[in-house]
Order: structure tokens, then C-alpha cells, then sequence
């Protein structure tokens, strides 16, 4: 049984990414044309009934975000497509921009129709920048078949795509520190509020979406037959692109259906274990994602089963991991990885990160006490509830689920050393 | 060899030139600074922003040099200091990690004769440890000028994709 599926990717290797005309054979732009017979409010409901949440990581619903965007009224106002992609073992948005550049095209033009906006951006990764040429050409094809520019296909509606490049910054992912990025200064997360919904670029209402999540957007609207709607389980209807990587055989993206067992991924899908060692543990959704032991195999990748085994989807990613990697080697990894990519402008962040690579290195020589592991909780609450951005509020997720999920690795040793 | 012996590049007319065009490619637009920043270090051949250029892009621009390193210093592509020819970005992140990536920082580090964000005599080759880029499905991995190398598991591996670049 074949447990991957076309619905997100059934462009892929269709045509050729550099033409399109090529493209349009294949039903290119029969989206948009389907598109501008609907007003925004029909077009965000029917991404809603399709229930799809945001695939960035932090799962809002689309549907909802854009007739909130829709309904804001403003002279000009800005979508941007967020292709920053840097959780580590995160890599599905890099198939869509190198598989399907068009149809992401396609739906920024969409998005802007249904929220009234002018202006597209696309932030794209700097460790991208090989895609760079391909959008570039994507979009100015569009341009010339008249997809883009002024009064776009005569429904006085008009739009323009800009490419931005990031320059190796993971934090450069968070909405508002994006925002600065573009304007040309340091990404550093701003204050909330004001929320860019009202007040984000060049203070024009913002509407920001991952690269899946735009992506999805032209394939629903031609999707007649509901076909999107036979996937999934339970709430979490449809399909997901998740990317594999680690110590499995086969990492990669894969397209399945939500409902699909952890084990059925790994093990069919990523082809199971290098060497066919045991699991020491699974992370889900990038770096910031919390971490699960092997119990989570029989566990439906849904987002509702997931949480109850005490992860999330997030980005996307399951990272695998076998015995020959400790749990501590593995946390402090994460952990060097955030006190790198942390802005430091905030004190719980910037400090908590320190705590927590104290912490680790005094967990790696057993000589952490129980007041420290007592004062480590105390301070992963505080960056999870006071940290500026997302950054900060999730560097500590996978030591504190893995304190949650791996008690015996925390066991204080010896009582001697406490004082 | 130390970074800081390389001598620093100099602003010439031929550079101002392509700057310049570097410049109207973006509008002559302060607010596309990074987007300017990355080009212009393509076009040096050491990879970074020579303080001249960052003076000279103030004045262009109309923004303030604080901006310009601020921008610099914050992003980890950008810098302030030359680099080699062909920077070797090792990807230091968990799917790399456990991938064995070590086995690529020990055997550069042996085959170069050069520590971690050193350069070779010759000023062809610097080592530098980065976050994840995104080719975690070619772990363990690294990128020069922007290309990635994947599955570098063994010394020969390595040897071949230096000899690849000389
Ligand atoms: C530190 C940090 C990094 C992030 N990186 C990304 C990213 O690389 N790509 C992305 O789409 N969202 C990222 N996000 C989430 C975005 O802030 C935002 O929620 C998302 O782009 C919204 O799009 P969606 O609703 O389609 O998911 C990041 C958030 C934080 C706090
Ligand atoms: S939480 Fe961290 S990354 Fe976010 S603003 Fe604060 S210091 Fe910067
Ligand atoms: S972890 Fe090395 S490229 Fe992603």
C-alpha cells in the first residue's frame, strides 16, 4: 500500500519549472481565473471549511487569518510569503519552491485578490539562494502574461511580487523580525502589539503565510470534488508535507495523509533505522518542537494525537534519532543552535539560553543537584511566558518535555554533591 | 594564518562602478540594504564588507553607517571580515550531528592544516561552522559560495569534493 499521496505535490515533475507556458498546459492559473469570479470573503471560506491551519509552525487557521486580513480596511496592504524556512530538519518548503515555483506564484496572486493587497513579498532564505533565478523568472513571466502588474485579468485588480533574501538569521522567521529584515535593518522581533495584521511593513496591514500554506491555497480552490476533504482524521482533515530526516535510511519530504502512524513514516515511508538500531528518540517540528520517546510510534500524525502524546506538528520536521546519540549530546545541540540564533534583546531569552547551557554541561558531568533541576523549570516557565518572540518561548521545549518524557536521565546521582 | 593579516580591499573605480549598478539593481533603495550587502560581497573576491564600502554605501543610500553595521554584524552571512576563496560552511546542527559530521570537521581540519574560522595560507580556504541549511536530506553536509555538498561521510569523499574546487 502506497501511503503517500498527490494533492499539495501533484505538480511535481509535470512541467517544466521554468516555463509558463509549460505550466499553463498543465492547468496553470485556472486557479486565479477560478479565484476572481469569487469574492475574498467566499475564497477565505472556503480555505476555512478546508480547515486548514497555517504549516509555519504555529498552526492558526488560515481561513480565519484571511478574512481577518480582508476585512481590515486600509489603502495598501501587503502579503508576504515566509520562505525562511530554518528549523533544523525542516526542508518541505524547499521541495515546493523547487518543484512547483508557479503554482506558489499563482496563489500570492490569490491571497492578494482576497485580502485586497498591492504588494506580494517573498523572504526567501538566504542558504536559498540558488532558488533565487527560478522565482525571479517565475515572476516575471507572470508579469508578462499580464498575471502580475496592473488591472489584472481586466478586474481592476493590481499586484506585484518582490523576491527578498534573508541573510542567515533563524529568528529572521518570526513575523515582526522578518518585517524589519525587509525594511533593511537587523531582524529583531518588535514589539507586540502593534499586531501586523494592522500595523506590520512599512506599518501596511501584513498578512504572512508559510510557504505550504500559500502553496495549498490554488490546488483548494480547483478542488471540485472535495477530494482534499477524503484525506485526514478526525479535525485534522487533508494532507500534510512532512520532511524525514536523522539516523533513517530514506530521509526526505513526503506527502501523507493526516491519520498516518509515526511508525508508518519512519519505518515504511523513511525505510526505518540506519543499521536497524533502536530509536532513542523522536523530535517533531524543528528544533523548537518537543521531543517523544519510541512509545509515540503507534501515535496518528494528527494534530490532535500528537498533542495528546505530548508534541506538535510545528514545521513539519521528525528528526530520528538512534541510541549511538545521547539524550544530553541531543539537548545541547538544540540548545547551542538557539544561544546562536537568539537576538539577545530580550533578558529571558538571552539569559535563560545561558541557564540552560550551564545546566546541561553541569547534566553531562552528573553533577546537577536537585536545586538546579528545580531552578532550570523555574526558568524554562519564565522564557515560555515572558520572551519577546517565539524564539525565546520555545528554545526550551525539548529539555523540558525531555525531563518530562526522560526522568531517568535527570536522576541526581549523588546527594553528596547537594548542598 | 590569522584573518586579520589579509589586507584590506580597496575601494577602486572599477568596484564603485559595480557597486553602483549593484545599487540601481535595487533602486538606489536604502530599504533593500541586506539584499545589497550579500551582492556586493559576491562581487569582493574575499566574501565581506570592506569598511570603505560600507562608508561608501552610507553616503549612497542617505543611512546611517551604525545601520549598515548593525545589518552586518547581526546576520551571520554578512561580514566584516575577509574570508577565503571558497568558505567552507559546515552545517553544525542536529541532522548533520548525528550524521557524524565530525568526521568532516577533523578530516578538513587535518587535510587544510587550518582550526575553525582560520584561513589557509594560500587564501583559498576557510573553515566555518553554520546552523542548518536546509539539505538535511544530504547529511552531513556543507556549502561553499552558496552550493551544497552532501553526503560527506568518508575522508575520500572530502579529499574529492577539494579536489573538485582547485
Ligand atoms: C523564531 C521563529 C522562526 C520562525 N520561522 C519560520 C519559518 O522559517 N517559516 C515559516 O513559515 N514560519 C516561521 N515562523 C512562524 C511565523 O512567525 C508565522 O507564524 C508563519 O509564517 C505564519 O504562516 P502560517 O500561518 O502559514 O503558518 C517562525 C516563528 C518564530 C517565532
Ligand atoms: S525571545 Fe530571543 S530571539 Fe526573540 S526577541 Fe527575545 S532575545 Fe530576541
Ligand atoms: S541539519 Fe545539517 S543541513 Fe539541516
Amino acid at each position: 500500500m502506497s501511503k503517500t499521496v498527490s494533492f499539495i505535490t501533484k505538480n511535481f515533475g509535470k512541467y517544466d519549472v521554468s516555463s509558463i507556458g509549460s505550466y499553463m498546459e498543465c492547468g496553470g492559473f485556472d486557479a486565479l481565473k477560478k479565484a476572481i469570479t469569487l469574492s475574498g470573503e467566499e475564497i477565505a471560506g472556503i480555505v476555512a471549511a478546508a480547515k486548514i491551519k497555517g504549516r509555519g509552525g504555529a498552526g492558526y487557521d488560515m481561513g480565519r487569518k484571511l478574512a481577518q486580513a480582508k476585512s481590515v480596511i486600509a489603502e495598501k496592504k501587503v502579503v508576504i510569503c515566509n520562505a525562511d524556512e530554518g528549523e533544523p530538519c525542516t526542508f518541505k518548503d524547499r521541495m515546493l519552491l523547487e518543484n512547483d515555483p508557479f503554482n506558489l506564484i499563482e496563489s500570492m496572486i490569490i491571497t492578494g485578490y482576497t485580502v485586497d493587497a498591492e504588494d506580494g513579498y517573498i523572504y526567501l532564505r538566504e542558504e536559498y539562494c540558488h532558488l533565487r533565478p527560478l522565482l525571479l523568472n517565475a515572476i516575471r513571466q507572470a508579469k508578462t502574461y499580464g498575471f502580475l502588474g496592473t488591472n489584472i485579468l481586466g478586474k481592476g485588480f493590481n499586484f506585484e511580487i518582490h523576491l527578498y533574501s534573508g541573510a542567515g538569521a533563524y529568528v529572521c522567521g518570526e513575523g515582526t523580525a522578518l518585517i524589519e529584515s525587509i525594511e533593511g535593518k537587523a531582524g529583531r522581533p518588535r514589539m507586540k502589539p502593534p499586531f501586523i495584521k494592522q500595523c506590520g511593513l512599512y506599518n501596511r496591514p501584513t498578512c504572512v503565510n508559510n510557504v505550504e500554506s500559500l502553496s495549498l491555497l490554488s490546488h483548494i480552490l480547483l478542488d471540485e470534488d472535495k477530494e482534499y476533504q477524503t484525506y485526514g482524521m478526525g479535525d485534522s482533515i487533508g494532507t500534510k508535507l512532512i520532511s524525514v530526516a536523522g539516523n533513517v535510511k530514506h530521509p526526505g519530504v513526503f506527502e501523507i495523509p493526516f491519520g498516518t502512524t509515526v511508525r508508518e513514516i519512519v519505518y515504511d515511508l523513511a525505510g526505518g533505522i540506519d543499521g536497524d538500531r533502536p530509536i532513542r528518540l523522536l523530535q517533531f517540528g524543528g528544533a523548537s518542537g518537543k521531543i517523544a520517546s519510541s512509545k509515540i510510534l503507534d501515535t496518528p500524525y494528527t494534530y490532535e494525537d500528537l498533542k495528546r502524546s505530548g508534541v506538535t506538528v510545528g514545521s513539519g520536521a521528525i528528526l530520528v534519532i538512534d541510541d549511538r546519540t545521547s539524550l544530553i549530546e541531543f539537548l545541547q545541540s538544540t540548545q547551542e543552535f538557539f544561544s546562536h540564533e537568539s537576538c539577545g534583546q530580550c533578558t529571558p531569552c538571552r539569559e535563560g539560553n545561558r541557564h540552560m547551557k550551564l545546566f546541561l554541561q553541569k547534566l553531562a558531568d552528573g553533577t546537577h543537584t536537585d536545586k538546579d533541576i528545580k531552578s532550570m523549570k523555574k526558568i524554562a516557565k519564565l522564557m515560555a511566558m515572558s520572551s519577546l518572540c517565539g524564539l525565546g518561548e520555545t528554545a526550551q521545549s525539548a529539555l523540558v518535555s525531555a525531563m518530562n518524557q526522560f526522568e531517568d536521565v535527570f536522576h541526581v546521582k549523588s546527594s553528596e554533591v547537594q548542598e | 594564518m590569522s584573518l586579520s593579516l589579509i589586507k584590506n580591499y580597496v575601494l577602486t573605480k572599477e568596484l564603485a562602478t559595480k557597486i553602483d549598478l549593484i545599487l540601481a539593481a535595487h533602486e538606489n533603495d536604502g530599504s533593500q540594504l541586506v539584499g545589497i550587502l550579500l551582492d556586493i560581497q559576491e562581487l569582493i573576491p574575499n566574501h565581506y564588507i570592506p569598511e570603505e564600502v560600507a562608508y561608501y554605501l552610507a553616503e549612497k543610500l542617505d543611512v546611517k553607517i551604525t545601520n549598515i553595521y548593525d545589518c552586518i554584524t547581526f546576520y551571520s552571512s554578512l561580514s566584516t571580515t575577509p574570508r577565503a576563496k571558497y568558505p567552507i560552511q559546515i552545517c553544525n546542527s542536529i541532522v548533520c550531528k548525528v550524521n557524524q559530521n565530525d568526521t568532516i570537521f577533523t578530516t578538513l581540519k587535518d587535510l587544510l592544516g587550518i582550526n575553525l574560522n582560520e584561513i589557509t595560507y594560500d587564501g583559498r580556504f576557510t573553515l566555518e561552522s553554520v546552523a542548518c541549511f536546509g539539505a538535511c536530506d544530504m547529511a552531513p553536509a556543507v556549502r561553499i559560495n552558496g552550493k551544497v555538498y552532501g553526503y560527506l561521510t568518508s575522508r575520500a569523499k572530502i579529499e574529492n569534493l577539494l579536489s573538485e574546487l582547485i
